[in-house]
């Protein structure tokens, strides 16, 4: 099947020289646009344009382009990862959007998560998270055998739910109090589901919730916009999961 | 002309690993400390070999473009990863995964390497479960497998279609967990330009900081590279945008041979090309091929009203379809692998039965695996893949088969390296996909993923201790040497020759150039005629890279043009390297056909009386061409034979 073409689009692109600078938006316009093409391509068209016109591209996050990797972003027409559901944006294509229709573009806003230059923000916080406890402390070597462990496919499947998460940030980014809950919990929840993670499920929880805090991230007030946000569908389910282990760890201190 | 030294240990091939275990030497805890690794890349090798080193009580210091580690494209595999457990009670061993791999590798890799790597397999999957990757299990709980393409046995292991992703963040999750105890400092958004050698030996690199744009160094008793791939040299592939040669290509440039670089592989399902505005190309897993169809139409008449729009494939009836690999291959069937498939789907689209508006498309179909097994155990086994599929085509795959067409896909060459993953620069190692040494011509499924963690978990970091035990007295490495300093400025010139060029054309417009000359005639199907004119044509494309390229934005700041000229300029050398290899390797192996090589029935044809070694190429100088080392293979265990899935 050929894909229709959108003739012209104009977009509203948020521009911003580096951290330190003022952003404001651009306005340009495309041409050509195939249904077929992702919205990143678009943007590719979008550069090539401002190539040739001899200015700056929009610089913009993305590597996997198959909505695996977490490192596209953008609020594309106020929503994290544009209109589609359960996609990311570089899985998204034209075929949601419409002839002579204008987009607005912009980056992730949330203060945990500040823009480093146009699109593109610095999702550090992320990692300091899973690094205040998102593992298994266990060395390489000296394991038991795979099987030694048996795991019933409720669990696993429900781990593996959890585990989905992509790290790209949209749940933050849309929660109205930025919060990271949904983030952290599914970390949390994945192991919490599994004997191997088990052992350690209250202390990595007491950690990652006091990183959380410690960054900035809001609190959660249970409004479920990330969950519908969420590419990979992670159900705040996992946040209730989360709470039961906090309040275990808080109980014991 | 050098001499390659494999370092393949002495003795019975099922002893070779655990003697050279037994008698390399060892790093004592108060040593490791003092000693400093650098590990560019943050996939499954480079991820699993930061943490391990680090538990092991060395400093590393570990590298990624990208903004955090989780995002290396090994994150991006699906199908599975291969073991050989036993689990399924098929007579699965480590010699049957052995002898699969080096045969489905037709003939081309080392047979030493290739047995520990089946020897170290099971560990992997135990490491994985302790880590808590949540792998299928049956209902009984116990760990759940798959069939891949190229074998008769159920060894892989799988997290839904997510497989890297889960291991990728298992290998993460370690790296995180000595993150926070200080024993890794992770430098992300920081690209590799540069090897740093000091008396022949490696000792850091050179990177560019992506968010400053400033070239920084970094020193290091020994130097990892795990940067994954170059099958971007195609343009358009499977891999990342950010998947790239580089740090490899700069190691080839400081003298370490690149080895087989034309043999790269070409994977049978991907979504076929869109149209002029496509930037890569969606893998649908090999997985799929366990219970898909893969089909044409008989009549060429079907055909052409497929391609004009005038009928869907489910108009045509079961007896007209042509089940091509069924037919070709009743003993693998859908299974042959990568290579047999690819090209099978090339040669009916070729003859004109191709199925999409371009004619570059053959179905894989789901009706019949659910007609047997029922729609929701195939949505169990492939939901998220389906669901891809859906929102890339806009074509329910429940509905109606899917289309698929060969893409590039992975690298099987790479930085040549010995039995202990040492490249041929001292103190310099190459891991994972970044280095050559197990695939040979063509990859099996779900290989890739257990190579990159059996380098990363459980060979570089006995092997590396071997070399570093003789390090222990070389202090902390001063990188205001003065070839810390010049090697800094060289890469400050390169990137300069780029960004002063101030043409007229864009860097993309040069990557779909080259890739165009790379699909055409270092693709799926070569000849000398060709390969000669591909090199003719990247020289000359080259030349007006240097001439036209124009790269907007400041030079030291976040620049995605800067990064991806830098890119592009080490594929329009890479890319004629590979026409080299191609060339010189008249014969038919793996991923490489020769059209001059092929058999009466026009199937690959070996020629192990005069291809039977590594092509090692070693550097010899801008525009001049590069020399070739050969590393003979012997064959002590297994005997040669032409590989047949019929
Ligand atoms: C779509 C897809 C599906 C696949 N499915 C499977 C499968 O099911 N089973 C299987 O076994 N294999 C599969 N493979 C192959 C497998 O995923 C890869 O071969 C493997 O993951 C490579 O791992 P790696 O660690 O070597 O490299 P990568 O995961 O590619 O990691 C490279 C790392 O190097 C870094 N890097 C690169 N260049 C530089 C530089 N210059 N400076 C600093 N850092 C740099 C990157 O940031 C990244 O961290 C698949 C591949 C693809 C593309
Ligand atoms: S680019 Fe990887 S998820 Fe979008």
């Amino acid at each position: 099947m050929a894909d229709k073409i959108l003739k012209e689009l104009t977009l509203r692109v948020w521009r911003q020289k580096d951290a330190k600078s003022k952003g404001h938006f651009e306005t340009y316009k495309v041409h050509n646009i195939s249904q077929g093409s992702s919205f990143l391509e678009m943007l590719d068209i979008l550069n090539e344009q401002l190539i040739s016109e001899n200015k700056e591209p929009v610089y913009f996050d993305h590597d996997c382009r198959e909505g695996i990797c977490g490192m596209c972003s953008l609020f594309i027409n106020g929503r994290a990862h544009g209109p589609d559901k359960e996609v990311t944006t570089c899985q998204l294509h034209m075929r949601k959007f419409h002839e002579g229709e204008t987009i607005t573009i912009e980056p992730w806003r949330t203060g945990a998560f500040p823009v480093i230059k146009d699109l593109t923000v610095d999702r550090d916080a992320y990692e300091k998270i899973q690094q205040a406890g998102g593992y298994v402390s266990v060395n390489t070597g000296g394991v038991p055998d795979g099987n030694a462990i048996p795991i019933g496919t409720d669990d696993a499947e429900e781990a593996m739910d959890a585990a989905a998460c992509i790290g790209c940030g949209a749940c933050a980014a849309t929660c109205k109090n930025g919060s990271a809950m949904l983030f952290v919990a599914a970390k949390v929840s994945q192991f919490a589901k599994l004997p191997q993670g088990k052992v350690e499920a209250s202390r990595r929880a007491k950690a990652m919730v006091a990183k959380m805090d410690e960054l900035g991230f809001g609190n959660c007030t249970n409004t479920g916009a990330c969950e519908a946000e969420c590419p990979k569908s992670i159900s705040i389910q996992h946040i209730a999961r989360m709470n039961r282990e906090y309040l275990c760890a808080k109980l014991k201190d | 002309m050098t001499v390659l030294d494999s370092k393949i240990p002495e003795g019975p091939l099922a002893e070779k690993w655990s003697k050279h275990k037994a008698t390399i030497k060892v790093v004592s805890p108060a040593n490791k400390r003092k000693l400093d690794i650098i590990v560019v890349g943050t996939g499954l090798a480079g991820g699993s070999a930061a943490a391990s080193l680090a538990e092991m009580g060395y400093n590393v210091k570990a590298f990624c473009y990208q903004d955090s580690g989780r995002r290396a494209h090994s994150i991006a595999a699906q199908g599975g990863i291969n073991a050989a457990k036993n689990y399924q009670n098929d007579n699965d061993s480590i010699y049957r995964l052995f002898y699969d791999t080096i045969k489905g590798g037709d003939y081309r890799a080392r047979e030493a390497n290739v047995y520990r790597l089946a020897e170290v397999s099971g560990d992997i999957i135990d490491q994985c479960v302790a880590q808590g990757v949540p792998f299928a299990r049956e209902y009984g709980g116990t760990l759940a497998n798959r069939s891949f393409g190229g074998v008769l046995v159920s060894r892989t292991f799988y997290a839904r279609g997510q497989t890297g992703q889960q291991l990728l963040l298992g290998a993460y999750s370690a790296m995180n967990r000595q993150i926070a105890k200080g024993t890794i400092k992770l430098y992300d958004r920081h690209e590799m330009l540069d090897i740093v050698k000091i008396d022949g030996k490696a000792r850091g690199i050179i990177a560019r900081d992506l968010v400053s744009g400033e070239v920084k160094r970094f020193g290091a008793h020994a130097v990892v590279i795990a940067t994954g791939g170059y099958g971007n040299v195609f343009f358009l592939s499977t891999n990342a945008m950010g998947c790239n040669g580089g740090a490899a290509w700069q190691a080839y440039k400081n003298g370490a041979h690149f080895a087989n670089p034309c043999f790269v592989q070409i994977h049978p399902t991907c979504i076929p090309v869109h149209g002029d505005q496509q930037s890569k190309l969606t893998l649908m897993s090999e997985s799929l091929r366990n219970d898909g169809r893969v089909w044409v139409p008989k009549k060429k008449e079907d055909a052409v009203k497929l391609q004009k729009g005038e009928i869907g494939p489910n108009d045509i009836k079961d007896e007209d379809r042509d089940f091509y690999l069924e037919r070709r291959y009743p003993s693998y069937g859908n299974l042959v692998p990568r290579d047999v498939a690819s090209r099978a789907a090339k040669e009916r689209c070729d003859a004109g039965f191709g199925v999409n508006n371009t004619g570059k498309a053959v179905f894989l179909d789901f009706k019949y695996a659910i007609d047997r097994l029922g729609e929701d155990t195939i949505r169990n086994r492939y939901g998220n893949l389906f669901q891809m599929y859906e929102k890339i085509t806009d074509v329910n795959p429940y509905n109606e088969p899917m289309q698929i067409y060969p893409a590039i896909h992975y690298s099987m060459g790479g930085t040549w390296v010995d039995y202990n993953l040492m490249t041929s620069v001292p103190g310099l190692y190459a891991i994972g996909e970044a280095n050559f040494s197990d695939h040979g011509a063509n990859r099996l499924g779900a290989s890739a993923l257990m190579q990159g963690l059996a380098d990363g978990y459980f060979v570089l970091p006995y092997t590396i201790g071997d070399y570093l035990a003789n390090e222990i007295q070389v202090p902390r490495i001063d990188t205001n040497a003065k070839e810390f300093v010049a090697a800094e400025k060289s890469v400050s010139d390169r990137l300069h020759r780029l960004y002063d060029v101030k043409g007229d054309l864009s860097v993309d417009h040069f990557h779909k150039e080259l890739g165009k000359i790379m699909w055409e005639y270092v693709g799926m199907a070569r000849n000398e005629e060709g390969l000669k004119i591909a090199i003719k044509e990247i020289k000359a494309l080259r030349k007006e890279f240097y001439k036209h390229v124009r790269i907007p934005g400041d030079f030291d700041a976040m620049n995605a043009e800067l990064e991806k000229a830098g890119r592009v300029a080490d594929f329009l050398e890479l890319g004629e390297l590979m026409a080299h290899d191609a060339l010189d390797r008249n014969e038919s192996c793996g991923g490489h056909y020769r059209e001059e090589s092929v058999t009466e029935e026009g199937e690959a044809k070996r020629d192990d009386d005069k291809f039977l070694y590594v092509s090692a190429w070693e550097y010899k100088g801008e525009d001049q061409d590069p020399e070739l080392c050969k590393e003979e293979l012997k064959y002590e265990n297994i005997k040669l034979t032409q590989r047949s899935y019929k």
